[in-house]
């Protein structure tokens, strides 16, 4: 499979990730998109480790190809504390307002 | 076209399909379950790449533990109705013209690039196995897997202070 199509599945999903992002008024939705966008980073690192598995990069420096995957690793680290903090600012948020609306945050200015 | 082909169109077709229901459907618990189908989709993705230890904890940590969380947060918030407000549809259609407009940008600039069509190594290779990806772990990258440790712990905590109830101010208001 050439690389073109799998840069290709990672903009659409990163694209889909900010229009839902960018449309929805849901906290925990627009959560969720953004555990979308990282998903299309960690698909493109995965096919461009794979990628120089077969290029002259790959074969003079063989590290280059698991670096690649460690980093997809330390990504799903860092977003699963990133989701237990974010979650537990929207229950805060919940408990407060009564709402997931992200349109109740402006009230944050007075 | 081989199998490999039909597999890659198939599981691309079905994260891009479910990812779309997810930001379309709306119940939210309906979007949960069907962020986990594009889970699944790009965990098969890592498994055609040869990926297996990114696959498996992509399902674990991903599927399993964070959408768990999500679907709980959800619940217990009683949201499956359709609670919504929907009124500034000018709002939407603009942010749906922004992600479109990005989603072109790249493209056309993918369009340009040089060596792209270099070829992905795809059901060999054994950099993505276990064995291989946990000697680099623990030889090259000790210390961020340590500082990740501190990252995870201060988490928790963080969660915990603010997940819990705060008696003495409710009771001051």
């Amino acid at each position: 499979m050439e690389i073109k199509y799998y840069i290709g599945l990672a903009v659409a999903l990163f694209c889909i990730g900010v229009a839902g992002v960018l449309t929805r008024r849901n906290a925990i939705i627009i959560f969720m998109c953004i555990e979308l966008m990282l998903n299309a980073v960690n698909v493109l690192l995965v096919a461009f480790s794979k990628m120089h598995a077969l290029s002259a990069l790959g074969k003079a420096m063989p590290s280059v190809v698991s670096d690649g995957q460690l980093f997809v690793f330390f990504i799903m680290v860092v977003a699963a504390a990133e989701v237990s903090v974010g979650l537990a600012i929207i229950v805060m948020m919940y408990r407060n307002v009564h709402a997931v609306d992200v349109n109740f945050l402006n009230r944050l200015k007075n | 076209m081989s199998i490999t082909e039909i597999l890659f169109w198939f599981l691309t077709a079905m994260a891009l399909g479910s990812a779309i229901m997810v930001i379309t459907s709306r119940s939210p618990v309906h979007s949960v379950l069907w962020l986990i189908v594009t889970f699944f989709a790009i965990s098969g993705h890592y498994i055609m790449m040869n990926a297996q230890f990114l696959a498996i904890v992509n399902i674990i940590v991903y599927a399993g533990a964070i959408m768990v969380l999500f679907l709980f947060v959800v619940m217990l918030m009683n949201l499956n109705a359709e609670s919504e407000p929907q009124k500034n549809r000018m709002l939407q259609f603009a942010g749906l013209l922004a992600g479109g407009c990005l989603f072109l940008v790249i493209l056309a600039s993918l369009m340009k690039a040089t060596e792209t069509s270099s070829m992905v190594q795809l059901g060999s290779g054994n950099e993505g196995l276990i064995k291989n990806l946990g000697k680099a772990l623990f030889n090259d990258y000790v210390i961020p897997f340590e500082i990740s440790s501190v990252l995870f712990l201060s988490a928790m905590i963080g969660a915990v202070l603010i997940g819990k109830k705060e008696k003495a101010e409710h009771d001051g208001n």
